[in-house]
This record gives C-alpha cells, structure tokens and sequence, in this order.
C-alpha cells in the first residue's frame, strides 16, 4: 500500500481533543509526529502491539481461540444468565458504543458503570450540589488573563493543553504567554508548576480548607488563622484578590482534587469559589478529564437514563445513588454476579475488595489488547480501535463533539465494539425472556 | 400497501377550513389520500375529536444545555421514573426527561413533530445525537446566530451578500432549521460578565448593536427564502420594563416583508413583556404586544406560559441565568460556547402565592387571549422554563375556560390579581382554535407544508382525543378537555398507530427536518475563503472537522430553497 498522509486527524487518547494531527500510513501507521504529542504518537504507532487477534473463551485455566458467533454465544449467555451483571468501562470508545451498552444494560437488566466512577464521580456529585459555571476551551484561549491548574498537572497528562488552550495560546484577546497569569495549586513542585508566575504548595488533603478559605477571603471577611493548608494568610488574601481583578479567569482541577480527602465536597468548594467569583468578574471551571470520551460516556448514559454513571437498570427503570449503584461499591460487596468490561482494565485499576470480587465472577472483555482484565476473563473478543481503526463520536473535556476517524482498516475478523455489543444485544434477545 | 381508515371522527383541520364536520381520513403508506381501498384496516372514531398531529414550535429537549440540565438535577428524575414495557425503553422525567420518554411523552399527548430552538452550532453534532434518539416525533433545531463573530463581522463591515452565505453554510453545516437569536450581542457582552438592555446598545469589541444583528439576519432570512421566520428571544429577559425592548425588537424590522408569512416570531414572550420600573411593581405588558401583533402581519409570538410548579431554566442567555440565579439561589450552570453563544441552567420553582410569579402566569394568559387571531400565536411553556411540556393539556383547559382561569385566580398573589386584566378577559378558545395554535399554525409557520393538516398529501400524522365535542362544552367540562388532550386515544405517526389509549403501542424513527439554502458558487467561494483565513483563530477545532455531514442524521428530511444571491 502506498503511503498516505491523513489530515485534521483526532487523536483519541486523553480528552483535549486535538483534531488537527496529520497521520502517515502505509496500512500500518508510521508517524503520527506533526501536531501530536508524545503520547499521542506512541498511541498511533503502536496501535499493533500486544494486540488480541482472535475471540478467546476460557477452557480450565487456559483461554483458547473460538469464533467469533462462539464468543458472542458464551457472552451472551453469561449476561443472560446474572442476576445482577455489570457493564462497565466505556470512556475509551465511541458514543455509539455506548448507546449500544445501555441498551444491552437495560435488556438484562444490570448495571451500567463508566470509568467516572473512579476519577471525575465526585466533580459530578458536586455539580449536582453547587452547579457549574464553564465555557469550551476556545472562550479560555481568547479570553482568560488567569489560569489556575488546581492538583492537576497538564504537562504530563494533556500535554498539549496549555499551547492550545490556555498560557502559550494565541487568542483573540490574549495573545502571549505575557497576557495571562499562571497559578498552580499542588502539593509537589510539578512540571505545571514550574510554568508558573505563583506556585502554591498546599498540605496534602488541605484542598477543601484552602478553597473556602478563598471563599472567605473573596467574601471579604476575616480568615482567623495564620496559615491554611500550609499556605499563609497573606498569600490567601494575594491570591483571591488576584482572582477578584482579573477580567477572566479559568480554573481547571484535576484527579488530586477529587480524590483526595473531602471528594465531592472538594469540587463543590471549587465549583461554588468560581459560582462566587462570578459576581465581582467572570469565572469558569473546567475539570480535567482524563480519557478521550469519559465525557462522553458521561454525556449519552444522561440523555438516554437522566444520570451521568452508576446507572441501575435492574428494576426495569434507571436508578442512580452512586455508593449503591456505582461499580466499585457494587463489586466490593460481592453483589455483581457477572460483567462485561468494554474499554477498560478494572482487574488493575480498582481497589482491591472491588478487584478481587471481580475475579471471582465470570467476566467478558471487549478490547483491543491484552490486559489483566482481558487475562481474568471467561469470553476476550477482540475490537478495533476508535479513532485508530473504527470511527465514532467523542466528546472533548467541555462538551464539543468531534468525531473520530478511521485511518486504517483493524486487524482481519476484529469487529468495532458497537458490531460486537449489537451481535450480543441480538443474540440474548433470541434467548427471550430470564427465568 | 399499507391502508388505513380512520372512520367517521369529528375532524379538526384548521388550514383547510374544516371545522367538526363529521369525515372519514384515508392514509395510504404514510400519507394522506383521498381514498382508500375496501381491505384498509378500518378505525372507528365515531363522534371523538381528530386533529392533525401536533406541532411544537419551541421546546428545549435535546442538546448540550438540556443534558446539561438532566446531569445537574437528579432530583428532578428520581420521582417520575419510566419502567420499559415491550415496546418501549425506560427513562425518566420530569421537567427534563430523558430523550426516549420525550418521544413517548409528546405522542401520547398527540404531538407529532416538535423543534428544538436554540442549539449553539459548535455543539450541534450533541443536539442531533439527542435528537436521533428521540423516538416516534419528528424534529429540527434552529442553531444560534445572534452572537456569532463571523455574522458580526460581516454586518460591521457591511457585507449583507456574504453574510447570506455564511447563513447558508452555517446551515447546512450544522443540519439547521432556521435562524435562532437569542439576546443579540448580549451574550458576547457575557464573555466580560455584562449584558445588554437596549436594542441600541454598543457590543464590546465589535462595535454593532442588537438592532443591526436583528434587521441583518431578518434580511438574511428574507433572501435565503428559508421557510421558517427568525425566531428571536429579545434583550433584556426577564427585566422589569423589557416590554419595550421586545415592541422595539418587533418593530426594527417593520419593513421588511417576507413572501410567505411573517418576517419574525418572537418567542416565550411573557419573559420578555414586562412593564415596571422594579421587581415590586412589575406589571404586565401583555395588552401593548398584543395590541402591537394585531396591528402587524410580520411578527407571530408564543407566550411560554408558566405553570405553578418546579421547573428548570434553561436557555442561550448566560447573562440572564446568572441574573435569575440570583434570586433562585439554587444551582446555576453556565456553559460559554467559542465565538458564537452561550448557555446557562437554573433550578427554580413557581409558586401561586409569588407575586412575580403570578404576573407572569397572567401575562402569558393575556397575550394567548388578547392576540385576536390564532394564526399569530403559539402555545408554549418554553419548555421547561416555563413549565415541562406535559402541562400543555391544562393550557388547554385555561384557554377554553375562563372558569378554569379563575379556579386559579381564585388563589393567586392578591396583589397581582388586583393589578392583572386577566380577570376581566371572557374570550374562551374554541377547539377550532386549539387546533390552530398546537398544529396548524404552528406547521405553517414553520413552512412544513406536509405538516399541520389532514389534506391530501399530508403526512399522516392524526391525533385522535376522547372527547365528543358534541356532547362537551370545553368551557364547563374542561377538566374532560385536560384529560382528553393528557392521554390521546389513538396517535398515529406516518400511517402507523403508535398510542392507544394513552399508551405507546408501537416506537418508531421520525425524521430530523433541516434547510438546504442554495446561493451561487462564487459569494460561496468567498465566504468559504474568508472562513479559512479566520476559522483556527476563532476555533479550537479544525474547520474540516466542523460540518456535520448528513449520514450523521438517522432520518435525515432536507428542505431545500434557493437564495437570491
């Protein structure tokens, strides 16, 4: 195959969405260098490694080759057969995936989960409590003189974030890195902090009392103590009063936020800082989410269930009480009796109650490569990746849709996932209704 | 061959002047025919009111601000959940359901085809995920114009052909309806936290004001014969004394005249016709627009009636969510969207003892009552600003009787039911007229000429309501009215029944309406070259990546029309 060169390519790795890559292949990606980070490069060249070429079924303690309608047949059966079966993962592939998933979740009535659930579940929790005053990133790149990383650190995991969109973007009302102030709020010097014009170390787990202390500051009323979270009064009262001048000004916070102490009461304290910033000047938050369609997967279980993850759909009707209804809760008291796994590695990522009674159910992974999840699981189908080998719909950090496209054809008989989830969707509808 | 009678029901069809007459309705493959043959399964309707299918011209249900909205108000779901049933999927309600219950939701009341107003174009590709979900109603969403930076620029530099253009690609890159302005230049102001009142006012940094946005896009709309008006919410919503800003808004554009209906359709007026210098004195506008619509022929309106219960705020107009949050002190969202409009959601709840509450509900009674021919107004509650859409039944009942009008005055603040005409007003609708304001005007206004009546070549979209309307009188028995119109007896969506008896029998796929303008290549050419040029510096995303191609659409129903440039 001749080399070809594919323009305003979106990489789908984390969740900027940068759609301007340019990718080189000759029927396997060769460079994905311009425009991409080096993340993203790795993501597109080595799309081929560790993959999993053929449907597997577990036999004893081995997983064998099968057919593609075997793999379906014994999937199908495990779901139709749980009480009370989860389907989890679904923020590394497309939003038509998703539709599938949900669909597939209410016909055997489980529970849908996606990866929210163990990073930005308490951003959501605390939108539900205190709202959420955002815009898209382009509002940020033309306007905002203030750009405050809180527990989040860019550099690393959205590398292109900050020449895109925030210090080094060139907007319509900023222009230079010189037209905007930089603040970092963390608890280790990190390599976002070292971009910055004030770095404030805080104590771990001292977020919530160092957010409403700001509270009080920008309140304009006393702060009683002489330092919070380690960081002195003075400092507090420069910083809220840098944030009551400016003309606009974006915070952007990042899993040390919502996973640290305080969870969902820490992004509602962030969330309420920039609700109450917004009556001395303008102010938006836009929390950093991690992979390319966790918003996504946020965005379609909402509009098709009413809630954004831990959806309950065992009683005919969605449910949301997340601490009952979310994955890791549901696991960790042994109540998931069977999952499905779509885009994800839960085996290594969840705590170790709710991973080791993962082991102990029957679990079906669709995914592209080999992963512990994939290794502990009674029915592995292999799938295409998105915006690498299947396209689809992805939504970016703040809401844009994009869509995601096909470079290259996936490996021979590898199905996206939407092809697999409708084959297992059609197969338990023939098998009628649970006993 | 699929044939279908619909026998002997007391047919309603306002654009072809049938008013009750007894008729038989014979669809064939989805469409109205004049006859059917002898092995047509046969409904008999004897004696219930039939109708065309109902048309909503405005009713927020799909995209990234009502998602927005589900995601921030559990609390609105756990109460009304919507377990599947053989045919249907579950969901939720209440003020924001989820997008299957919407579908089912509207067919069970009888509506067939319902627009979503305002959806901002960079987000577009959400609105018609929504809407492809959706099920059974056919649908469109009108994109945002009014803040836009491009549609700014040329209107400063006084490129009207160009701008007609980009109109016309902004459409068809987004699968667009119409053209939505929502406080025009107001919402640019937002991006440095201010607003704009007046139609006079300067935009920060771009040097035009509402007045020329508002003529400009009206004249855009007029030259790219789009079937639609420009659908406008004014400056100032929600104000004290903005019913003055909207007669302004109404007037600007006077003499500009549109061929095929009028040149503007003002929505959810009763937020935007307010007299009064205070929240204290705030006082209805009601008799002044509507004195001002009987007098003119290029404007329609629809009142967004409110509906004394919780509901959620949700518009394009940043400025005005954050002024409202303000007094609602619940939860607030706002969403900005890149260099053409924004977005804001708030909680509230409207309550009869509330005096503003209470002129409100009043001044949208008044102007539905008040605005003498049907033809010109719609019924709304702008949903869910004004109340969820499934209140429309008892709108109904208030507009066909003034005793159920003052079985509410009866409780209402007393101060705004001193200060209210409303009281005094005895016209009571008739069905005719109820027909006219849920379906017939509302398609031809629209332009959807398959839509909104029962005559040969129509879609077969028919409402069948249990109510005799020989043997009822709406005004005494409308409470029956209420009902009738909550639970239709039968719906049927292009030829196929989909309610019976209030209940969803069978889903299907409606189709998504949008318009095609066609201009000529070479002011296209430009345009598309001046987009080039400026698309990375306004945009964060690739402007190849930006159009929505049209296999994105599930059912996708182009209307083309051809631009006079």
């Amino acid at each position: 195959m001749p080399r070809t060169t594919l323009q305003n390519v979106l990489c789908t790795f984390c969740a900027s969405g940068c759609d301007n890559l340019e990718i080189t292949y000759d029927g396997r990606i060769v460079d994905s260098a311009r425009n991409g980070c080096a993340i993203s490069v790795s993501r597109f060249t080595t799309a081929d490694e560790s993959r999993i070429l053929k449907p597997l079924v577990r036999k004893g303690r081995t997983l064998r080759p099968t057919t593609f309608a075997g793999s379906i047949d014994r999937a199908a059966r495990i779901l139709h057969n749980a009480k009370y079966p989860l389907l989890y993962g679904w923020s590394q592939t497309s939003c038509e995936a998703i539709s599938k998933g949900i669909e597939l979740a209410e016909l055997v009535g489980g529970l849908i989960d996606n990866t929210t659930t163990s990073c930005h579940g308490p951003t959501i929790l605390g939108v539900q409590d205190a709202g959420e005053a955002t815009c898209t990133l382009g509002e940020v790149r033309h306007s905002a003189d203030l750009i405050i990383y809180w527990a989040c650190n860019p550099v690393h995991s959205h590398p292109r974030h900050t020449d895109r969109y925030t210090i080094f973007s060139e907007g319509r009302f900023r222009k230079t890195r010189k037209d905007r102030k930089l603040i970092v709020v963390d608890v280790r010097k990190t390599d976002t902090a070292k971009l910055a014009d004030r770095f404030i170390q805080i104590q771990p787990n001292g977020d919530y009392e160092l957010l409403t202390a700001l509270r009080t500051a920008i309140k304009g009323e006393e702060i009683e103590q002489d330092s919070v979270a380690g960081v002195p009064v003075d400092t507090i009262e420069e910083i809220a009063d840098m944030m009551m001048e400016c003309e606009f000004g974006a915070l952007f916070f990042g899993l040390g936020l919502t996973m640290s102490m305080g969870k969902h009461r820490n992004t509602e304290a962030a969330l309420a800082l920039v609700r109450d910033l917004n009556y001395v000047t303008k102010f938006v938050v836009v929390p950093m989410r991690g992979w390319f369609n966790v918003t996504g997967a946020n965005e379609v279980s909402t509009w098709q269930t009413g809630y954004p993850y831990a959806v309950d759909l065992t009683q005919g009707y969605p449910r949301f009480n997340p601490g009952d209804t979310s994955a890791i809760d549901a696991l960790a008291r042994g109540e998931v009796d069977a999952a499905l796994v779509v885009a994800s590695d839960p085996v290594s990522h969840f705590p170790r109650a709710a991973a080791k009674s993962l082991l102990e159910i029957p679990i079906v992974t669709v995914e592209p490569k080999r992963t512990p999840t994939s290794d502990a699981s009674e029915v592995v189908i292999p799938s295409a990746i998105i915006g690498v080998e299947a396209a689809g719909t992805i939504y970016r950090i703040d809401g844009v849709p994009l869509e995601a496209k096909k470079v290259i054809e996936p490996p021979l008989g590898v199905r996206t996932d939407e092809e697999i989830l409708d084959a297992i969707i059609r197969r338990v509808k023939k098998m009628g209704a649970r006993r | 061959m699929a044939e279908l009678l619909i026998r002997n029901g007391c047919v309603f069809d306002p654009l072809n002047s049938i008013e009750g007459e007894r008729k038989d309705i014979s669809i064939r493959d989805g469409k109205i025919v004049e006859k059917v043959g002898r092995k047509a399964r046969v409904l008999d309707v004897s004696g219930l009111t039939v109708m065309p299918g109902g048309v909503d011209i405005h009713s927020h249900i799909a995209g990234s601000k009502a998602n927005c909205a589900r995601m921030m108000r559990p609390e609105d779901h756990w109460r009304d959940p919507e377990p599947k049933t053989k045919y249907t999927r579950s969901g939720v309600g209440h003020t924001i359901p989820s997008v299957f219950t919407t579908g089912y939701r509207y067919a069970r009341m009888g509506y067939t085809t319902v627009f979503e107003p305002a959806t901002p174009p960079l987000k577009t590709r959400h609105t018609h995920e929504e809407l492809n979900d959706i099920p059974i109603i056919d649908k469109g969403c009108f994109p945002l114009l009014g803040n836009n930076w491009f549609v700014m620029e040329y209107i400063k530099q006084g490129r009207m052909e160009e701008l007609a253009a980009y109109v016309a690609w902004m459409l068809e890159a987004t699968k667009g309806y119409a053209i939505k302005i929502v406080n025009p230049g107001g919402i640019e102001a937002w991006r440095w936290g201010r607003n704009l009142r007046h139609l006079d006012d300067k935009i920060p940094n771009f040097d035009v004001t509402p007045r020329e946005i508002v003529r400009a896009l009206c004249q855009v709309n007029k030259i790219l014969n789009l079937p639609h008006a420009v659908h406008i919410h004014p400056n100032g919503l929600s104000e004290p004394g903005n019913y003055q800003t909207t007669l302004d808004t109404m007037d600007c554009i006077h003499d500009i005249q549109r061929a095929n209906g009028p040149t503007m359709h003002v929505t959810h007026v009763q937020f935007t016709g307010r007299k009064g210098w205070s929240w204290a004195d705030v006082r209805s506008g009601a008799t002044e627009i509507a004195d001002y619509v009987n007098a003119h022929d290029h404007v329609s309106i629809d009142p967004g009636q409110l509906i004394f219960t919780n509901v959620t705020w949700m518009t394009a107009d940043g400025p005005a969510m954050f002024a409202l949050f303000k007094f609602s002190r619940t939860k607030w969202f706002n969403a900005d969207v890149e260099s053409e409009t924004g977005a804001g959601v708030v909680s509230a709840t409207y309550k009869k003892s509330n005096y503003v509450n209470a002129i409100q509900w009043g001044i949208a009674l008044e102007l539905a009552l008040l605005v003498k021919d049907p033809w010109k107004v719609y019924l709304t509650t702008d949903h869910p600003n004004g109340g969820p859409f499934t209140a429309y039944p008892r709108v109904i009942s208030w507009l066909v009787s003034k005793e159920a009008r003052q079985r509410v005055i009866d409780k209402i603040n007393k101060t705004a039911r001193r200060r209210l005409d409303l009281p005094g007003i005895d016209r009571e609708y008739s069905l005719h007229e109820i027909a006219t304001i849920t379906r017939a005007a509302t398609a031809k206004s629209l332009g959807l000429g398959c839509k909104g009546h029962l005559g040969a070549g129509a879609d077969a979209d028919i409402a069948v309501y249990g109510i005799e309307p020989r043997n009822v009188d709406p005004a005494k028995d409308y409470e029956a009215v209420r009902k009738a119109f909550a639970r239709a007896a039968f719906t049927v969506k292009d030829g196929r029944i989909v309610v019976k008896n209030g209940e969803v029998v069978r889903s299907t796929q409606g189709r998504t309406f949008w318009t095609k303008p066609q201009v000529s290549e070479g002011i296209m050419k430009t345009v598309v070259s001046d987009l080039e040029q400026k698309f990375d510096d306004y945009y964060t995303v690739c402007m190849a990546n930006y159009p929505i191609e049209e296999r994105y659409l599930t059912a996708s129903q182009a209307i083309a029309t051809r631009g006079d440039v």
